[in-house]
């Protein structure tokens, strides 16, 4: 996987949301990197970031959402053939929200599937009009066509009677069903980078499994890259090559998953990993809880992001001075005063 | 769960400096803030609410105070000043001298003899100076208290002063439009307090009891307001025998509006007493062992008290319109009562649109009166829900 | 890594099992017995839309005095409606729920009339899933957690304002948030003053319908600690309702599993998890997402999806999506019978067949 290159370079990212009562720093310094093929886990709770960060990428932060700083660099298989990357950056943060050069990069190079999948589609078009819609807007195929390879999409989601189902509603669908008809939209037209944010979160177990099991087989027919945005640490075991561990609109922790896994080194991991209940090893027991609660969005302390909650905490530094990257090894790095030289 | 993007909602709208950090005692404020503290935060915020809300505190003032602000009794007559026009305050006299003291000039009339219209000349020597607080006719405050001051007046035996004109019968327009002021608006409030209470009742069993009870109510209600309003009024005022007095005239009045205005108010209250019964905290105050009627009173009515109070603040403006509309054709409040309709009984005629357009000024007054209502209205349906998400 | 282990995997587990086998001798708390609750659905004045749900269908199990029962399925089961309509929150069209006051007494709560179930319910009270929803905004934290005791008249005055405040205490709210209003806390905060609400009169029973299920996962850890310190220290009894698999091995003694509207199995916890005996167990235990990325999930993928509610397939709910479907399941409906000790299943093939449990992480 360190092999593949670069597809998506985040860095140094910062986007606020200015408001009367004050401005909410919604990401605040984040660095992340997607490799083509690769899958990319985040992981926080509630006002880390996760969100607006997927959809700075695509620039589909509501207003009043503002980009400080930072640069996302965005290098297109596509453009040169698939062969290694180079000159062909584009940096999706410069880039005009309405323009032309993002709708070009929506959908074509880049998709998005969301949690709630009832609420992304229309309810007064079929489906297959919808996944038509995807295709027709980026290539250049008959209307025929277009329906000919919506349904072929539906039956590569695993959508039962294909042929049928195309021309059904959204309503007709199940939870389940519409997730992967989301998938097939998102699909349509073979983009390098597969945003996914939060697509199980609101469905049951077994379907989970099902998707899961779809986008693991998916990203391995496609060669697609993945960033799976979610808050449950037993989905990322399972799909993510790499994890992004955020907190409060930084990456506290980021390394391939069996670094983070087995060998957390930022106490916000640590106690994260112990505060989640595991089959077969803490029934009954008392779970680790993490002191106090997560700040509101208007009350932000100087220094590191979590030192008020931090059973590491070092007075006088913690409180301070925000923690540098500290590489531990080559992939595998954290933002904590304890891991400084 | 929450992200920043929903930071938005989350934001409380306590006043605060842009840019600087709440201090302890402002978030403790919000804390601690009930719901109405809340919607009055929220409300502030809207301009135009509130020069709405300053606009009916002024009205409020002249229903209150009406003998005092008016220069004259509304039934008072200048029989030398019939269809007078408007008369107009100088500070500058003629020789362009500046006086501190506001003044009018005296005028002269004649009736022309052969177009028999009242010309009236200024004579610009002669000053008829105004006066503020000043003793003039007395009266007897809300048939009460009597009182002889005046907000203003002129002092001189054979001086008047008509600030909007006179009507054919020598009325100062201005004082009649004062004190219709107190008659149009407190129809509106009486009437809106009948709706309210109808409203509140007849919805209140429609949503509590739901099933069959409500299928009935909302069918009648859409008989009721299936019947077009107009020809409905007109027959019940028609109906109203000619030999009442004023005062039982207007009573009738109010309570017709009354009669036809619920139904609005109780289509609200009985959705929103059938959505609330599904909320959670519904459910736990019935867990807890909570009766029927404590529910209703203590859980579920203070959450739509507000939603009402916006229905009321929205339907004023019906209420003012309708006696405004059926005194104009005759058929609501009759003369000597006063009020902004029957003023404009007097202005029917093409005779008062050519030559007295000034008769027309209390149109003024329902315009401002409707627009204050509709924006505080306004206000108040985007702050009535503090804890929408 | 104990695919199939003949005994719980870990001391932890064990000391379950042990209480488990103590708690089986102690005498029921609460009974219920084929207990059902149909929905009807609004009938449309053109064409079909007609039909009742069956949310719950004939439903019976029993809890003991001090333990926990996890309650899981999936959309449809009916967990909810099961949780609120064993405490009236919502009418049951039909059975019992026996609550036993006494040695020799019990009630069945459902005859109730008005009066004498609202004397009832200080026995017995519920913990939403929806922090922002749960509490009446208009109401200060103090009134919220009083309307247990106000409501029936159960405490005034000084005493009153006692135990307001060691409810508040209890859960770790601090005394000057007693004059707050909702607005002011985070979902987990809001959670605790629901549990406060809850316990505020010492009931014997408490049903906690997805209590954790929406918050952050740091403060779910808070939340569960706190379930479970209080049900020690006053020997309460819950039915935890979830959808969180892992979270219900966490804190249950035994697990009940419904689908479309029955139970299909119930067991004490280890043994539901990693010895299952209805197919549809096995397919949920192996659907769980394990916390090692070396253990790729092998999910038993079920055929199809959840049927309609309003629809049920006849016979075995489960047969058009169980892999050992046989023609007698589409016929008859299997009865919860004990297949084990303790272990109840309903399945025709619960003796014969033998399927996977969960892979411990």
């Amino acid at each position: 996987m360190e092999d593949s290159p670069v597809l998506l370079d985040i860095q140094d990212l910062r986007v606020s949301f200015p408001l009367d009562e004050g401005t909410v720093q919604a990401v605040d310094g984040v660095n992340l990197t997607i490799r083509r093929g690769e899958v990319l886990g985040v992981v926080g709770e509630s006002g880390c970031g996760k969100s607006v960060t997927a959809q700075t990428i695509l620039r589909i932060v509501p207003p009043p959402s503002r980009i400080d700083s930072g640069r996302i660099l965005f290098y297109p298989p596509k453009a040169d053939g698939g062969k290694s990357n180079g000159q062909h950056a584009i940096d999706l943060a410069a880039l005009k929200p309405a323009g032309p050069e993002i709708r070009q990069v929506r959908g074509k190079d880049i998709a998005m599937i969301f949690q709630e999948p009832m609420s992304s589609f229309s309810p007064v078009h079929t489906i297959g009009s919808q996944i038509m819609e995807a295709i027709t807007l980026h290539q250049d195929v008959s209307q025929r066509q277009a329906r000919k390879m919506a349904v072929e999409l539906l039956r590569l989601v695993g959508i039962p009677n294909a042929e049928q189902r195309v021309d059904n509603y959204p309503h007709q669908f199940s939870g389940g069903m519409r997730q992967r008809a989301m998938i097939a939209v998102a699909l349509s037209c073979q983009p390098s980078l597969l945003i996914a944010d939060e697509p199980t979160t609101a469905l049951d177990v077994t379907i989970q499994a099902q998707i899961l099991s779809l986008l693991r087989s998916l990203r391995q027919q496609f060669g697609m890259a993945v960033m799976f945005i979610t808050h449950n640490l037993g989905v990322i075991a399972q799909i993510a090559d790499t994890v992004a561990i955020m907190y409060l609109g930084k990456v506290v922790e980021y390394g391939p998953v069996r670094e983070i896994l087995h060998n957390p080194k930022h106490p916000y991991t640590v106690n994260l990993l112990q505060a989640v209940p595991r089959l077969g090893k803490t029934a009954g027991q008392h779970l680790v809880a993490i002191e106090g609660s997560i700040p509101g969005p208007f009350t932000r302390l100087p220094g590191c992001p979590f030192h008020p909650r931090c059973s590491a905490f070092m007075a006088g530094r913690c409180d301070v001075q925000v923690p540098a990257v500290t590489q531990i090894n080559a992939t595998h790095n954290v933002r904590c005063f304890l891991y400084e030289p | 769960m929450t992200d920043a993007t929903n930071a938005v909602d989350l934001a409380p709208p306590v006043g605060r400096v842009k840019g600087k950090a709440r201090t302890q005692e402002q978030d403790n404020k919000y804390y601690t803030a009930g719901q109405f503290q809340l919607i009055w935060w929220r409300f502030k915020k809207h301009r135009l609410a509130l020069i709405g809300m300053t606009l009916l505190a002024m009205f409020a003032i002249i229903m209150v105070f009406a003998e005092f602000l008016a220069p004259m009794e509304g039934a008072t007559r200048n029989v030398e000043y019939l269809n007078g026009p408007p008369q107009q305050i100088h500070f500058v006299d003629a020789e362009g001298v500046f006086h501190w003291r506001p003044f009018t000039y005296a005028l002269t009339y004649k009736m022309n003899r052969e177009t028999f219209l009242l010309e009236v000349t200024q004579d610009t020597d002669t000053h008829w100076p105004v006066y503020f607080f000043v003793k003039g006719e007395p009266y007897k405050m809300w048939g009460l208290i009597p009182g002889d001051l005046h907000l203003y007046g002129v002092r001189d035996e054979d001086a008047f002063l008509h600030l909007f004109g006179t009507d054919k019968l020598g009325h100062d327009v201005l004082a009649r439009i004062l004190f219709g002021t107190r008659v149009s608006l407190s129809i509106g409030v009486i009437g809106m307090f009948i709706a309210f209470f109808l409203g509140l009742i007849i919805g209140g069993i429609a949503g509590y009891f739901g099933g069959a009870v409500d299928e009935v109510i909302q069918r009648g209600i859409e008989f009721i307001r299936s019947i077009p309003t107009l020809p409905l009024w007109m027959s019940l005022a028609a109906a109203l025998p000619l030999e009442w007095s004023s005062e039982q005239v207007y009573f009738a009045i109010t309570l017709i509006l009354g009669l036809l205005g619920w139904t609005n108010l109780a289509r609200r209250v009985s959705s929103k007493l059938l959505s609330l019964r599904d909320e959670d905290y519904i459910t736990a105050a019935r867990v807890a062992g909570s009766s029927d009627a404590r529910i209703i009173f203590r859980h579920m009515l203070p959450s739509f008290l507000s939603y009402i109070i916006v229905d009321l603040s929205v339907s004023f403006p019906y209420m003012i319109l309708a006696e405004t509309s059926l005194s104009f054709i005759g058929l609501g409040l009759r003369p000597p009562a006063i009020s902004w309709g029957v003023l404009l009984q007097d202005s029917q005629n093409v005779k008062s649109i050519a030559l007295y357009p000034w008769l027309f000024t209390p149109v003024i007054f329902v315009v401002l009166a409707v627009l204050a209502f509709s924006f505080v209205g306004d206000g108040l349906r985007d702050a009535a829900d503090p804890y929408s998400r | 890594m104990n695919p199939n282990p003949a005994s719980p995997p870990t001391a932890a587990g064990a000391a379950t099992a042990a209480r488990n086998t103590s708690l089986a001798e102690q005498p029921w708390l609460l009974e219920v017995k084929g207990l059902t609750k149909n929905f009807t659905l609004r009938q449309s004045m053109f064409g079909r839309g007609s039909g009742t749900v069956r949310a719950i269908d004939n439903i019976s199990f029993f809890i003991h005095r001090g333990e926990t029962l996890g309650l899981v399925g999936e959309s449809g089961s009916g967990k909810t409606t099961a949780g609120r309509s064993i405490l009236r929150a919502v009418e049951p069209t039909a059975g019992e729920v026996r609550f036993r006051l006494g040695p020799a007494e019990s009630v069945d709560i459902v005859k109730l009339n008005k009066p004498d179930m609202r004397a009832f319910r200080r026995h017995a009270q519920m913990i939403f899933q929806d922090p922002y929803s749960s509490l009446n905004p208009r109401m200060t934290v103090r009134d919220i957690i009083a309307e247990p005791l106000v409501a029936s008249g159960l405490a005034r005055g000084s005493e009153l304002d006692d135990r307001i405040r060691q409810a508040a205490l209890r859960c770790q709210l601090k005394l000057e948030h007693l004059r707050r209003y909702p607005h002011a806390f985070s979902g987990g905060q809001r959670q605790r003053i629901g549990i406060a609400r809850a316990l505020v009169v010492e009931p014997e029973f408490v049903v906690c319908d997805e209590a954790v299920s929406a918050l952050d996962v740091s403060i779910q850890a808070q939340i569960l600690n706190l379930l479970m310190d209080t049900q020690k220290e006053f020997g309460l009894t819950y039915l935890f309702i979830a959808h969180d698999l892992s979270v219900v091995e966490h804190v249950s003694d035994r697990v009940a599993v419904m689908y479309l509207g029955r139970i299909v199995e119930l067991a004490p916890t280890a043994r539901l998890f990693y010895q299952p005996r209805h197919p549809y167990t096995a397919a949920l235990m192996s659907a769980i997402p394990a916390l090692n990325p070396d253990e790729v999930m092998q999910p038993e993928m079920l055929e199809g999806e959840i049927p309609n509610p309003s629809n049920p397939p006849s016979g075995c709910h489960f047969h058009p999506r169980c892999r050992y479907v046989q023609e007698v399941c589409k016929q008859e409906v299997p009865l919860l019978r004990e297949v084990a000790p303790g272990q109840f299943a309903a399945c025709h093939f619960a003796d014969t067949l033998s399927l996977k449990g969960a892979s411990t992480a």
